[in-house]
């Protein structure tokens, strides 16, 4: 059964800006993109490196030898370690979609009222009921 | 030759092959001069160069000859007749291809060089071409300066026993360079695969350390010059600007190939984005565009290796038979390694060439029609 | 299809305890090496520096795709010093969670092997072993030094052998790959004889800057290209030692291959042997075929591991170098790192396996206890 964590206040991850959350033993990265969040387990697929340290890019991509296209700024991830890129919406590698992914949680902001009613798990929070609420389920 | 009590078992088994690789040898300079033009036969007279044999292949070394094949006088390969008794005949082929290795077209003069390469040309098709209908060859080019040698390939290529276009594994830059893809952009026009040949013109030393003591060496050093070859021509995007463009390895060895790419996929999944275009795994790009021909096969002595190896290979479409006749890589008529299936044996031999070179197939169909 | 590839991220258990055989070190500045140089050659350092046969005074010529010349992007120190320059930061991120019994430290930069004023690159070589012992075995006995030797001064190497070569705490000499010829010419022999003299292994990491191209067909244009030539570089670097009969002349020397791959080993070895038997004449002093002084001499670091879609593949190639021939390394903090936990673990290797590679291969070469 996945279990519901609340990580973070809506306000506390800027468009753009990104934070680190252990929960149930997990360390996971939260990313806003546009006002829209993401999850991704912070262990790269490869060899394990610290994947939501990495440097975040755009999608660079070529039709032709010598041209360079840059698209989705900041969705893209770079594994600190050897570098393999991974899409922050859903985890697949540039490389090896379909083989290489990383896990991704599914994140919801719900307003706190809800969640007082439960079942959720708050490690460092205490939930007030006027706020809204980043939710990840692991 | 082959002793006439073996060469029942020879026919049967390579019968129909297309040889991908035999080497008519120019006995000088001079066998030129009626293909040349005024200026470039005087030139040819007057100057030093009646003997431009190539430093990779000097005609006394023994590689450059198989004991049993080279003729009382001469160089290895400079007579046809041997030529169709040896390596036609005796291996049953339904084609071969000539691939001429001389020194002319690789002189620093860019001018020289490409007259020279013509006047091969047109040599292999009147001395050789014209005088056994199994013979095909590729068609020599002066590289280094590509706009000549899209000139030449045009000019050649209306006649359709030339198959590929050939150039040496280390010349001036790496192959992928942009400087040399009106070469490319030529012969995709004309439907021609791109033959990389072993062999150097030394316009760098033959390994990255230097010049090294023997011509063993140098000959070793051969496959190092072919990984750096694919490397240039994947990571510039040959393969995306010319899609249908196909790369022969010519006497390359084959058995350095899947671990080359292992590597190559590795490091290419870190660092794609300095090569943005290829935009899937090197091996796949190679397995799609490149072929390798059979001789020399560098095989492990254990036979179980091989099919191991073959497995790490990842396909059956790849190689392409090949004496390299008049060289010496093998004995008698052990041009197969052990360790291959029968049907990949028949892939090597007829369906894997015929698939690479499309003119080939143009020749059946007329025979067939 | 599951969410991730568990079978690829899920971490073995190392062997308590791995010998890391590439550790890099660096400084934290320049003024780390103060203690141990004159004032001329501080002075040098500062105005003119190693001066390399390359284009740029103070970087790469192929720009890594990271900082520090080409680290891990997490192995920064917090002070912000560069990657491998702060003992207590490389303690806490890699000796102690990666269970390091021993790292072999390989001081790449500064360095002045390459340098072309050879007395200051005597000098700088010799205050780069000094600081080795100063600042990072010294104080840390988990680490081992490799003495660096500048190779195109046999004399000032010999002397820096007399200096250190019975510091028990320098487990072997060393080299690197380019030069100004292969490394197999006779030129080199002085320091082949001290090393099999003192009973140390020659390590011999990638790198080195020449003047020459990086392919022996120039120079290519990515860094994918050029991370992969010192795989081929070191293939040249194996046929020049074996060829030239440096193996005959000293039965005793022992190699390490540091970060040049080992995978291409077999196939190298069975080009060689082939192409020997027909060219044998050119090389009487080897008295063996090429690829048995390969077996008995060479060995090789692990990292950066090849990752063939198959892993039989890979186990295929360890079988054939051997599993006595592989140690173990990490090349922290570089970014091609491998982690000992998930480098190997798709390969399911055995307990005796896992010894040899993670521990014992590197204690017997080096004699670690
Ligand atoms: S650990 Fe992330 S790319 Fe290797």
């Amino acid at each position: 059964m996945p279990q519901r964590y609340v990580v973070a206040t809506a306000g506390e991850i800027p468009v753009g800006g990104s934070k680190a959350a252990t929960v149930a033993g997990r360390e996971i990265g939260i990313f806003n993109l546009g006002g829209e969040y993401f999850a991704l387990l912070n262990r790269c697929p490869h060899e394990g490196g610290p994947l939501c340290k990495g440097r975040r890019t755009a999608l660079f991509e070529s039709k032709r030898p010598g041209t360079f296209t840059s698209s989705r700024p900041g969705e893209i991830l770079r594994c600190p370690w050897h570098g393999w890129e991974f899409d922050i919406r859903t985890g697949r590698s540039y490389c090896d979609p379909d083989k290489v992914r990383t896990r991704a949680y599914a994140v919801t902001v719900e307003p706190g009222r809800h969640l007082v009613e439960g079942p959720y798990t708050a490690e460092t929070y205490s939930v007030s009921v006027d706020e809204n609420y980043i939710v990840v389920e692991v | 030759m082959i002793a006439p009590e073996k060469m029942e078992t020879v026919l049967s088994l390579s019968h129909g092959a297309i040889d991908c690789d035999v080497h008519p040898a120019l006995a000088n300079t001079d066998v030129l001069l009626p293909y040349l033009d005024d200026y470039w036969r005087e030139m040819v007279q007057i100057r030093t160069v009646e003997n431009l044999d190539l430093n990779s292949y000097p005609p006394a070394v023994p590689l450059s000859g198989r004991p049993d094949w080279r003729p009382p006088r001469g160089k290895p390969g400079s007579d046809l007749g041997l030529l169709q008794r040896d390596a036609l005949d005796a291996f049953d082929v339904r084609c071969a291809i000539c691939n001429t290795l001389y020194g002319g077209p690789y002189l620093p003069n860019d001018d020289f060089a490409a007259a020279l390469a013509r006047g091969i040309n047109d040599w292999i098709a009147k001395e050789w071409l014209d005088r056994d209908r199994r013979l095909r060859a590729s068609i020599v080019i002066a590289p280094e300066n590509p706009e000549l040698a899209a000139d030449e390939i045009n000019r050649v290529a209306p006649d359709r026993r030339f198959v590929q276009v050939m150039v040496l594994a280390a010349g001036e830059r790496p192959l992928g360079k942009r400087t040399y893809w009106p070469i490319y952009r030529a012969a995709e026009r004309h439907g021609l695969p791109i033959g990389i040949h072993a062999g150097s013109s030394f316009r760098h030393p033959p390994t990255s350390l230097g010049w090294g003591s023997y011509y063993l060496e140098d000959y070793v050093a051969h496959a190092q010059a072919f990984q750096h070859q694919l490397l240039s021509l994947v990571a510039e995007g040959v393969f995306v600007e010319f899609p249908t463009l196909k790369v022969v390895l010519i006497e390359s060895g084959i058995t350095w190939l899947p671990a080359f790419l292992w590597r190559f996929d590795k490091t290419w999944r870190g660092i794609r984005t300095e090569t943005p275009w290829v935009d899937r795994p090197p091996t796949q790009i190679v397995r799609d565009h490149v072929r390798l021909t059979l001789q020399p096969v560098d095989e492990p002595p254990e036979p179980a290796r091989f099919e191991r190896l073959i497995d790490h290979i990842g396909s059956e479409e790849m190689l392409l038979f090949s004496t390299d006749y008049p060289h010496w890589q093998f004995e008698g008529s052990d041009v197969f390694p052990a360790g291959l299936s029968d049907q990949h044996r028949r892939k090597i031999m007829i369906d894997n060439p015929l698939q690479t070179y499309p003119r080939l197939l143009e020749a059946r169909q007329e025979a067939v029609g | 299809m599951s969410d991730t590839n568990l079978t690829d991220s899920a971490p073995v258990q190392a062997p308590p305890g791995v010998v890391d055989c590439d550790i890099h070190p660096t400084v934290s500045a320049m003024s780390d090496l103060s203690p141990y140089l004159t004032d001329r050659w501080k002075g040098y350092m500062r105005e003119y520096g190693a001066n390399f046969r390359a284009a740029f005074a103070n970087a790469m010529v192929y720009p890594r795709y990271n900082r520090d010349g080409g680290s891990r992007m997490d192995a920064r120190p917090p002070s912000g010093a560069p990657a491998g320059s702060d003992l207590p930061f490389m303690r806490q991120q890699h000796l102690d969670p990666n269970r390091v019994d021993y790292g072999v430290l390989q001081p790449l930069r500064p360095n002045g092997i390459g340098a072309r004023n050879q007395a200051f690159g005597e000098s700088l070589t010799a205050a780069v072993n000094e600081w080795q012992i100063g600042s990072w075995f010294g104080p840390e006995r988990r680490l081992k030094g490799s003495l660096m030797l500048t190779r195109e001064d046999p004399a000032a190497a010999l002397r820096e052998i007399e200096r250190h070569g019975a510091n028990e705490n320098f487990v072997q000499v060393s080299v690197l790959p380019h030069g100004l010829e292969p490394l197999g010419r006779q030129r080199y022999w002085p320091i082949f004889e001290a090393a099999a003299a003192l009973g140390k292994p020659l390590g011999i990491h990638v790198g080195g800057v020449s003047g020459m191209a990086p392919t022996s067909a120039g120079w290519c244009s990515y860094y994918v290209e050029e991370h992969h030539s010192k795989c081929e570089a070191m293939q040249s670097l194996v046929t020049s030692m074996v060829i030239e009969g440096v193996f005959e002349r000293f039965p005793k020397l022992r190699v390490v291959l540091v970060e040049g791959g080992f995978v291409w080993v077999p196939s190298l070895c069975w080009r060689l042997d082939k192409h020997w038997k027909t060219l044998r004449s050119e090389v009487p002093h080897l008295k063996r075929a090429p690829s048995e002084y390969v077996r008995e001499h060479f060995w090789y670091t692990s990292q950066p591991i090849e990752e063939p879609e198959d892993p039989r593949h890979m186990l295929d190639a360890m079988d054939w170098v051997g599993w006595d021939k592989i140690l173990f390394s990490t090349d922290y903090p570089h970014w091609d790192f491998d982690d000992p936990k998930f480098a190997f673990a798709r390969l399911r290797l055995t307990p005796e396996q896992h010894r040899l590679l993670f521990r014992d291969n590197a204690k017997n070469l080096y004699g670690l206890r």
